[in-house]
């Protein structure tokens, strides 16, 4: 029934397609109002460009990251408890190996890296645990500076508040790094978008 | 550390002028952002406010409820303090106001007991403490500053301020206003401020309090009130959280 010639396998199960997208909407809010926030009062020597940020001015932004935050936090809790409990993470992540990411990369520059759908390859089992590590530092280093006084631990083992400010200044830089990426291959390798959709692997040519 | 090139909330008063009655998400979306999201429904601007707006509440319930009465602010040392302390203000430096300390008199209103003003030699009879803490800016930045005055939970015993009120608010000199939780006015590092570093930063009187954003401090006090109905503040009431707490 499964693996059929005829019948498309599931590869990409509901739970993890309705999570997937929920996340990217909040992700793109919190980056886009992120970045207003962050022109505010710049940690380096340049700003975001306005037609590029969310809220419009500082407490717009303010107001979308801070309600943003909730969706990104508890749909991520979610996603992690689903990947932990129903093996997703087990079967889908293990194992990493960065040789195996190193031959790969090889492979695909070379245009032999072999595209099996439903089953990630050694870059992308590394990209994907990378930035779901870079989100969750993304949330803690966001408390850290929400809360300096209420949670002075957490911040304390950010580095304290103005460090606790660039790592999540950095831990966004990730994540949008991840999605250059990410987003690039989605668009331009073929029958890999749909299927995030419908979870549906297109039927083999 | 002094921040670079850091915004002043006064650069905004034009666009707050415009934005001001339709509440601040009006114009939220920048045009690169709204192409981006083209084919969602987020042009009806007022469902969007209005969404964002009860998540603010909703904010603001959460942090009352993180909000630890006892869990004290990091102090620093004097070594650490930064110089100059960084001015903000919705206006200009040179459009402090400048106030007669010996003709000063504190107001009081609403429910407190004691309604008697308070002049600045009675306010300096009472007990002083000090610290040394650090503002968080609602911009991002932050700078580590000494205070000393009374402890501003004295103060409100001492003048039998209803402290199951929900409400403490704050009328300036400068036109700002603001208000607090009574929680919060009742944290032992919350200080009627009498001495800082300079009078631009609140000259006669400004409360300090560690465990809100720097904008929740108001400067140049001339009254305080104590109240059960909502009282806004000037921020606030333009979109910035309420509760703001650290």
């Amino acid at each position: 029934m499964v693996g059929g010639v005829d019948k498309p396998r599931t590869i990409h199960p509901l739970f993890v397609r309705v999570t997937h997208w929920v996340n990217a909407f909040a992700i793109f809010v919190m980056v886009l109002s992120g970045w207003r926030i962050y022109n505010a009062s710049p940690l380096f020597d340049f700003e975001f460009p306005k037609d590029f940020t969310l809220g419009g001015w500082l407490a717009g932004a303010l107001a979308w990251h801070f309600a943003a935050m909730w969706l990104l936090a508890l749909n991520g809790l979610a996603y992690l408890a689903y990947g932990l409990v129903s093996g997703h993470f087990r079967k889908s992540f293990l194992p990493i190996s960065l040789r195996g990411a190193f031959d790969d990369v090889l492979l695909a520059m070379r245009g032999l890296l072999d595209h099996a759908p439903g089953r990630y390859n050694a870059v992308q089992r590394l990209f994907y645990i990378g930035v779901i590590l870079a989100v969750i530092v993304a949330v803690l280093s966001g408390l850290a500076i929400w809360k300096p006084v209420q949670l002075q631990a957490l911040t304390a083992v950010m580095g304290g508040f103005e460090t606790a400010r660039r790592v999540h200044f950095f831990a966004m830089a990730a994540i949008v790094a991840f999605l250059l990426v990410h987003i690039g291959l989605a668009v331009s390798v073929k029958g890999i978008l749909t299927p995030m959709f419908t979870g549906r692997a297109e039927a083999p040519r | 550390m002094k921040p670079r090139r850091s915004e002043r909330l006064s650069a905004f008063r034009p666009q707050i002028a415009r934005l001001e009655r339709r509440l601040f998400l009006k114009q939220g979306l920048s045009l690169g952002a709204l192409s981006l999201l083209s084919g969602c429904t987020l042009k009806d601007d007022d469902a969007v406010d209005r969404l964002l707006m009860t998540m603010s509440r909703f904010n603001d319930k959460i942090q009352a409820a993180l909000f630890d009465p006892a869990k004290l602010a990091p102090t620093y040392s004097e070594a650490d303090v930064t110089t100059p302390f960084p001015f903000n203000a919705y206006y200009e430096e040179k459009d402090v106001p400048l106030i007669d300390g010996e003709r000063y008199r504190l107001q009081l209103s609403g429910l407190i007991a004691d309604k008697r003003p308070w002049s600045l030699d009675e306010l300096r009879a009472l007990p002083q403490s000090s610290q040394i803490t650090r503002l968080v800016c609602v911009e991002g930045w932050s700078a580590i500053g000494q205070w000393r005055g009374v402890a501003f939970r004295h103060f409100l015993e001492r003048v039998g301020a209803d402290l199951t009120a929900r409400y403490v608010g704050f009328k300036c000199a400068d036109k700002y206003y603001s208000s607090i939780d009574m929680p919060s006015a009742l944290h032992p590092q919350t200080l009627l401020a009498l001495d800082f570093t300079d009078a631009k930063y609140g000259y006669p009187l400004r409360l300090r309090l560690p465990t809100k954003l720097g904008f929740k401090n108001p400067k140049f006090i001339g009254e305080i009130f104590v109240t059960n109905d909502y009282p806004g503040g000037y921020w606030e009431d333009k979109g910035y959280n309420w509760f703001s707490g650290s």
